[in-house]
Parts: C-alpha cells; sequence; structure tokens
C-alpha cells in the first residue's frame, strides 16, 4: 500500500507527514510534543481534555473567485482559525499551517492545566502513578507553582478496590474517558463510566464487569486514578529498573517490561509491539513474576545436596548405561532446546513432550499455554504436536526399555507418573521449581528461572521474539543452557567451553535455515517462515494480530 | 629579588632567654585568671544552634500522627543511599486511614549518614528533620542502622502548622454528613 504524504507548516518550518495523520501524530512523527491526556493511540479520538489544543490554518481562498489570496511577495495568505482547534481531532491536509508554539497556545495549555488541577488533590506522595504521571509531568512544564483557587475541593470516593485487581481514586480522574474507551473498544463492554454532572462529575464502575484485560486500564490511566492493586504501594516507579521481557503465559507471546530493583520484580506491564499485543496484556500474565511454589535452593542426589558440576557428572554416569529419555518442556529457550536437541542425538534419547492447554480467549491468552512449543518444532526436537499427558513415556518406563529420564521443569507427577513409576527410572530433574518429581528424583538439578535467563521464543504468529534477564540468578545456580553443554561435552568427550548464548545463537543461524538472522533480531521480534508446520495440528483460535482483523 | 633580612643583634642579657621564659610564663599565669572558652566535653554540652544538621529521625505531628507518608523521596535523593523505606498501606480501621499510605519499616544507615539534610529538603510532609544529636555511641554495628522505632523516639513530635490530612477528613466527613 502506497502512502501519501502531505506538506504541512508546522512552527514555521515545511514537513512531509503521512496523509490522514492527526495533527497531534503529525507533529509527533516530525519530533514537535503536543502534550495531551485523553488521546491514545488504539483508542478512539474524545477531545475531552483540551490539553492539545493547537492553532491552525489554511491557505485563504477567495470566496468569489475560489482563487487562493496572494500576498504581496506570492505567498499564500493562510488563514488562520479564530480560535485554537485540539490537534488529536483535526486531520491533516495540504498546505495546512500549524503553531504549537505561541502565547496563545501557551496560556491555553497553562488555562488546561489549571482547570484540571482545581479539584485535583494533588497526593502525588501517596500516589502509585508519580514518576509515571502525564499531569504530574506537564504540570511541572505548564503549570504554575500556587493555586489560585481559594474554595475547598471537591470531595469524591477514593481508594474503591474493584475486582481485587484495581484501585479507583475519583478524586485524582481527570475525566480524559480512556478508560471507558478500552473498555469499550477493546473489552467489548463497558465496564467504566461517568456519573454526576459538571465539576462534580466522576468515575465509576459497573458492578461484576471484571475481565482478564482490566489492570491495562491502569496502565493506561494519564493519572492515578486507576491504580493496580498488586503494585499499590510496594515501590515507587523511578526506582524500578525495566528489562524487555516476554510474557511466558501462552504462546501470544505478549511483549511486557519487567520492573525490578535489587534483584526482586515488582510488577509486569506491556511493552507495545503493534504486530504482536498492541500496548494491552492479560491480567493473569503480570502475575508470573508472584513466587508461588517452593524453589530448588540446591543440587541434590537422593534428596543429599550436593555441588551443580557433581550432579552433572552424576548424571553423565547414568546417561552411559543408557535407555535414556528426554522430556522437553514448551517454556525452554530456543538456545536450550537447540542444545537438547544435540544432547538428544548424542545420546540417542527419544524426546518426548507435554502439552499444556488451557481456554483460548481469543486476544492476547492463546489456547497453549507453553511459550514455545513452535521453537520446538523449529529446532527439530519434536516433529508431532505433542499430547497432553505422557503415557508413551510411562509405558516406556513401564517396559524396562527407558531406564533414565532426563526431565526439564516438567512435573511427572501431575502427568500420569505415580511414586512407582518415578522410582522405576533414574529421573533426572532439571528445573527451578520444586515440585513432586523434583523430590523423587534421583538427581534434581536447579537452573536459572525464566525472569533470571536470557533468551529466544516463538510465539503463535511464528514470530521469534528474545526476551532479557530480569534479575540475577542466586549464585550457583547455572543456566539451563549451561548445563546441558556440560552434559554433552562429558557424553561426547568434546572439549569445547561452555558456549554463551550469542554462541549458541550463530550455530543455530548456521544451522537451522528459518533462524538466519536470529542473532540479530531487535525489540520487536521477526516473523520466521512456519509454513512448514501448517499441518500440525496447533490448537490456537485466530485471535488479535492471529488471522483476525485488528479490534 | 631576594631580601635579606638582618639578624636582631642579642644583648648579652637576652642570650640567657631569661626575659622570654619570664614574658611566656606571664601569658600563661594570665590565662589562668580568664574566663574559660573552651567546655569540658563530654561532661558539659555545647549549646547547639537551630538549622544544626546532626542525625537525621522522623518525627509525629501534635496530635501523634506519624507524618511519613513512605514516599521514599529522601531514599531517593539521599547521596550517600543512607535510607531505605519499605512501604505499606494504612490499616483500615486506623484513624488515619484517609492518608492510605505509611512506611512500614524505615531504616538510615548512620554509618552512610553524611548529614548533608537532603532528605529534609525533598520531605513533602515535612516528616523527616535533622535533630541536635551529633554523637553516635553505640556498643554494636547493627545499632547504627536505625529503624522506624528508634527515628520516631529521637524524633519526637514536630507541631503541624497546616494539618493538611486532617483538612482533607474533614472535608469528607462534610461531604458525607451532607
Amino acid at each position: 500500500m502506497e502512502k501519501n504524504f502531505v506538506n504541512v507548516n508546522i512552527d514555521g518550518t515545511e514537513y512531509k507527514v503521512e496523509a490522514g495523520l492527526n495533527v497531534l501524530e503529525a507533529c509527533r512523527s516530525v519530533g514537535v510534543e503536543i502534550p495531551f491526556f485523553c488521546y491514545h493511540p488504539n483508542l478512539k479520538v474524545a477531545g475531552s481534555c483540551r490539553m492539545c489544543l493547537v492553532v491552525t490554518g489554511m491557505p485563504a481562498r477567495d470566496r468569489a473567485t475560489g482563487k487562493p489570496v496572494l500576498n504581496p511577495d506570492g505567498s499564500p495568505v493562510i488563514a488562520f482559525s479564530p480560535k485554537p482547534t485540539i490537534s488529536c481531532g483535526t486531520k491533516v491536509a495540504e498546505g495546512m499551517h500549524v503553531i504549537t508554539d505561541s502565547a496563545l497556545v501557551r496560556s491555553c495549555r497553562e488555562g488546561v492545566l489549571e482547570f484540571l488541577l482545581l479539584n485535583h488533590p494533588l497526593d502525588c506522595p501517596i500516589c502509585d502513578k508519580a514518576g509515571e504521571c502525564k499531569l504530574q509531568e506537564y504540570a511541572h512544564t505548564f503549570g504554575k507553582a500556587d493555586s489560585r483557587y481559594v474554595e475547598a475541593k471537591n470531595v469524591k470516593p477514593k481508594k474503591v478496590e474493584f475486582a481485587g485487581k484495581i484501585f479507583i481514586d475519583a478524586e485524582r480522574c481527570i475525566l480524559c474517558s480512556r478508560c471507558i474507551r478500552f473498555a469499550k473498544e477493546v473489552v467489548g463492554r463497558d465496564i467504566f463510566g461517568f456519573i454526576k454532572r459538571g465539576s462534580k462529575t466522576e468515575i465509576a464502575v459497573y458492578s461484576d464487569t471484571d475481565t482478564n484485560y482490566l489492570i491495562n486500564a491502569a496502565d493506561i490511566c494519564p493519572v492515578g486514578a486507576i491504580t493496580e492493586k498488586a503494585f499499590r504501594f510496594k515501590m515507587r516507579t523511578w526506582f524500578l529498573k525495566v528489562t524487555k521481557g516476554i510474557s511466558s503465559e501462552s504462546s501470544a507471546g505478549v511483549n511486557t517490561r519487567v520492573w525490578s530493583r535489587n534483584g526482586v520484580i515488582y510488577r509486569i506491564t506491556p511493552r507495545e509491539n503493534p504486530e504482536v499485543n498492541g500496548p494491552w496484556m492479560s491480567d493473569t500474565g503480570r502475575y508470573e513474576y508472584v513466587e508461588s511454589g517452593e524453589k530448588i535452593a540446591c543440587a541434590q542426589i537422593d534428596s543429599s545436596p550436593c555441588d551443580s558440576s557433581y550432579a552433572a557428572d552424576r548424571c553423565v554416569e547414568i546417561m552411559k548405561l543408557g535407555g535414556v529419555a528426554v522430556v522437553a518442556n514448551g517454556s525452554q529457550t530456543l538456545e536450550e532446546m537447540f542444545m537438547l536437541k544435540k544432547l538428544s542425538d548424542a545420546c540417542a534419547a527419544k524426546v518426548y513432550m507435554a502439552s499444556h492447554t488451557g481456554s483460548d480467549d481469543g486476544f492476547l491468552v492463546s489456547a497453549d499455554r507453553k511459550p514455545n512449543t513452535r521453537g520446538a518444532f523449529v529446532t527439530g526436537l519434536i516433529s508431532e504436536y505433542p499430547k497432553a499427558d505422557l503415557s508413551d513415556l510411562l509405558g516406556e518406563v513401564n517396559s524396562g526399555a527407558v531406564k533414565t529420564i532426563i526431565c526439564f521443569g516438567e512435573d511427572l507427577a501431575k502427568l500420569g507418573f505415580d511414586s512407582a513409576a518415578l522410582k522405576k527410572a533414574n529421573v533426572v530433574y532439571v528445573g527451578r521449581e520444586a515440585c513432586e518429581t523434583s523430590r523423587e528424583a534421583k538427581i534434581c538439578v536447579p537452573v536459572s528461572g525464566v525472569f533470571e535467563k536470557s533468551g529466544m521464543w516463538i510465539n503463535r504468529q511464528f514470530r521469534l521474539q528474545k526476551f532479557e534477564a530480569a534479575v540475577s540468578a542466586p549464585s550457583g545456580m547455572m543456566f539451563e543452557s549451561e548445563f546441558i553443554s556440560l552434559i554433552l561435552r562429558s557424553l561426547t568427550g568434546g572439549s569445547f567451553q561452555t558456549p554463551s548464548i550469542g554462541e549458541i545463537r550463530a550455530r543455530m543461524e548456521a544451522e537451522i535455515p528459518c533462524l538466519a538472522g536470529c542473532s540479530k533480531v531487535g525489540d520487536g521480534g521477526m516473523p520466521i517462515d512456519g509454513s512448514k508446520y501448517s499441518g500440525e495440528p496447533f490448537p490456537e483460535k485466530p485471535a488479535f494480530m492471529f488471522g483476525k482483523e485488528e479490534k | 629579588m631576594a631580601i635579606v633580612v638582618e639578624r636582631k643583634k642579642l644583648t648579652l642579657w637576652e642570650k640567657t632567654y631569661i626575659p622570654q621564659t619570664i614574658g611566656g610564663l606571664w601569658i600563661t599565669i594570665k590565662n589562668f585568671f580568664r574566663p574559660a572558652v573552651t567546655l569540658e566535653y563530654p561532661d558539659q554540652y555545647p549549646v547547639i544552634p537551630d538549622g544544626y544538621r546532626g542525625s537525621p529521625a522522623l518525627v509525629k505531628d501534635s496530635e501523634g500522627r506519624e507524618k511519613c507518608v513512605s514516599c521514599q523521596l529522601c531514599e531517593f535523593v539521599c547521596p550517600s543511599k543512607a535510607i531505605r523505606v519499605v512501604p505499606g498501606a494504612i490499616d483500615p480501621s486506623s484513624p488515619y486511614s484517609h492518608i492510605e499510605k505509611a512506611p512500614k519499616e524505615f531504616y538510615i544507615n548512620m554509618f552512610r549518614c553524611i548529614y548533608c539534610g537532603m532528605c529534609e529538603e525533598a520531605c513533602p510532609e515535612k516528616a523527616i528533620v535533622l535533630q541536635k544529636e551529633f554523637s553516635l555511641n553505640v556498643d554494636s554495628r547493627d545499632k547504627m542502622v536505625r529503624d522506624k522505632k528508634a527515628l520516631y523516639e529521637l524524633g519526637g513530635v514536630e507541631p503541624d502548622k497546616i494539618m493538611k490530612w486532617k483538612r482533607v477528613k474533614d472535608a469528607a466527613e462534610l461531604e458525607e454528613s451532607k
């Protein structure tokens, strides 16, 4: 599709901007910032905040003849509108002149801000939005240091909890209606609404309208009127370090920001990726960092603690006895799967995998609850879509064909193995979370968890996406790829060094044709050719950016 | 150009050093009878002027309410990273539940503190105030990290002229009674 461009004069400079954009976006695209509250690129324009007022003008035309009116020097006379217009609701047009920085525009912004702050409680010290609040930012830029308002401020409901996920503070609300539009346009039904009139207008919610995308309203709220309950009073935003992550909730591969301080993760928010999730993410995906189960503290052999490298040596010894089976996991990174493929080839082990499926909401939680099932196909680890349990492997164990199971973070006890079956084979459990299998396992090796390692996953769109380690693992903990290459080296008698992530990626690029360029993949990810696997029975339904028209 | 200073020629009397010794002793004896200009520290303590930057501490208002709302600006501004705040919510049954937020814990590491007073300057609630205390003596290193209890004990009460949170509560109660 060819893009059309129009010539627009912004603050005296001629620019070529995309036709059809609104003035606000057009100015942003050339680096001229216009302040705004209610406008959101992914929502419809409401024009309720009036913060983005600018002066626009078009070349004047003679009313009688329709000919352009020219100055004595030949340049067109610009007929500016008598009053400022909202830039979010005005589309650019050929020859348009925009003034974003004049005494009138500045006084408009100051006036709008003064009105917004009249009834704002100014409780920034106790507001979780402080530090990422648009009102705070603009108050610093356009606001006055003191208020001319001497009357008492309006009192509205504060700290109203809703659905156990968000807190609503109507006093802080600037009535931008972003949350209302979000619920209507993205969720598809009414959740929020305005009640009362005039300066008493306040934001309110319909009861029993919970949705799995509710906390997005807290993200898009330009002020602290809607805040997330799980993050409430946990930490100020300016202390937190942001790392780019990918949600491991499902194969949707939602791009995330992981906010941490001193090795503790405080919250997860969506990271905008127009090709995958837009600016949204599910609420359930936000709580992946919450430490739920017990973690494995150190390597164990027959439940007695030992060193990880010693455990790896013992693991090699029992693997040399033969009859090895590998239980891979759809949460493993592409790098780990690639190394695991090498390992399973080296010891002629059969690779098993269990699928974990749930209900598909047709948006950002897909049916396949493992983030990298497609990665297992691409790396050649599996060749057909995995079953929901491991009954095949159980049969092999009972018949005595499989003597050793190397299990990567999969709880065999939940996949049809009883205690006797777990004892029958030598189980080597490699994972972060303690579970029934890790307690019954012959050898148990702790490895870095999903927030403690970097890697790549392939989501349901066959899009390769990378994520970074948000926090560091406890000392003495190995990366999974490190453990696999350690065993591989001992097993094959090779003398290579433990490869770094970059080296593994370089090897992947060389050996798997469809992953060409994977070591240089950017933050937005890279689509890869998955047409080879189109016949597989993937369970995902058409969803946002996945075979369905954009919402 | 070098200046040559001629050394004074001493007389025989001066060469004995007796007049210098007597002169020196005279000054000493004179000072015996002057009022003392030093203090017998630590038995005597100096008068500390207002605005002195001693150890920082947390204060309560005249109602006994803890002023700190754990906004963590002091923690952010502290150049030596001496302050650590664990924020928390106020219990809904508390008479101050309308303030919503208070520190769960508050630590100041006095080994790290450099008495710069930036925390006091940054505080939007005037809850952290540098005290007149300047001599810190403890019998274990742990005690130099002061917790919330110790900080309130040291800070005591600082009357609040504005009482902004009380006004918030009064306005809410007025609205409710309407």
